[in-house]
């Protein structure tokens, strides 16, 4: 069984500029849409907060792993750890890792999550429920949408 | 659209096993099997693919039907569905983030 997530992207920006979108906290925190308290230090606990519409009361929270300049960026985290009131620390995280190589035309980046065996399965429903409200928003923003261009 | 009460169910524990994912790969034709046929060709013994049946079966994987005598396994795929829709979910989470990325960098 697949018990990891493999993605690859080909990005028209040098090495450079990808990893400094991808580890300086106030970059990261633009695309990934999460506003982080302080930089990213391995070893260190990174926490900040949610800046999807509909998510801001959720906290954020990941362990920064590796840091290898224009390589090798990781972290763990409790992925869809939406429950503002549940305690996710005593459950073993997954592990994210975004890994560059230059490529003619800019960069490739290579993510892995990995280590979904210890999640328990409720964790799942709730990522499921996630989903769900996502869907009601999203459906509000279009019906936003079409009211506001009629 | 998930079953409700399932309890704890570590079902990628369960299957992050060699013999325990064979089995579940046995039983994938959807035919159910008893403990002698799923004995055969394997080097386990007979206590040790029950052992096994019986990780597969607490987390809702695999099912035992009466027929007779003896006990018949088959497969509940239910589970392993669950399992697939919430990596298919994590894995769309990352596509948009990626994509938000893409821009980001290349604007």
């Amino acid at each position: 069984m697949d018990n990891r997530i493999e993605k690859q992207i080909e990005l028209k920006a040098p090495v450079s500029r990808v990893w400094r979108a991808l580890t300086d906290h106030r970059e990261f925190g633009e695309w990934f849409r999460v506003k982080l308290d302080g930089p990213f230090v391995p070893g260190e606990v990174s926490r900040g907060y949610i800046t999807w519409p509909g998510y801001e009361h959720l906290h954020w929270e990941a362990v920064v792993q590796k840091m290898e300049p224009e390589q090798l960026f990781s972290f763990t985290w409790h992925p869809y750890a939406i429950d503002p009131k549940a305690d996710y620390s005593k459950e073993t995280p997954t592990l994210v890792e975004f890994k560059l190589e230059k490529t003619a035309t800019g960069t490739l980046l290579l993510l892995t999550e990995s280590g979904f065996d210890k999640i328990p399965s409720d964790r799942r429903l709730e990522a499921f429920r996630m989903n769900d409200n996502g869907w009601t928003q999203q459906i509000k923003n279009i019906e936003t949408h079409v009211a506001q261009s009629s | 659209m998930v079953a409700k009460g399932r309890p704890h169910a570590p079902v990628f524990a369960a299957l992050g096993d060699k013999t325990r994912l064979a089995l579940v790969v046995r039983l994938s034709g959807g035919q159910p099997h008893s403990i002698s046929q799923l004995t055969e060709g394997s080097r386990l013994t007979r206590q040790a693919i029950t052992k096994h049946l019986r990780v597969l079966e607490n987390v809702g994987i695999v099912h035992a039907v009466r027929a007779g005598r003896e006990s018949l396994f088959e497969l509940d795929p239910k589970p392993l569905e669950e399992m697939k829709q919430y990596l298919d979910l994590v894995s769309e989470q990352w596509d948009q983030a990626l994509a938000r990325l893409k821009s980001f960098v290349e604007d």
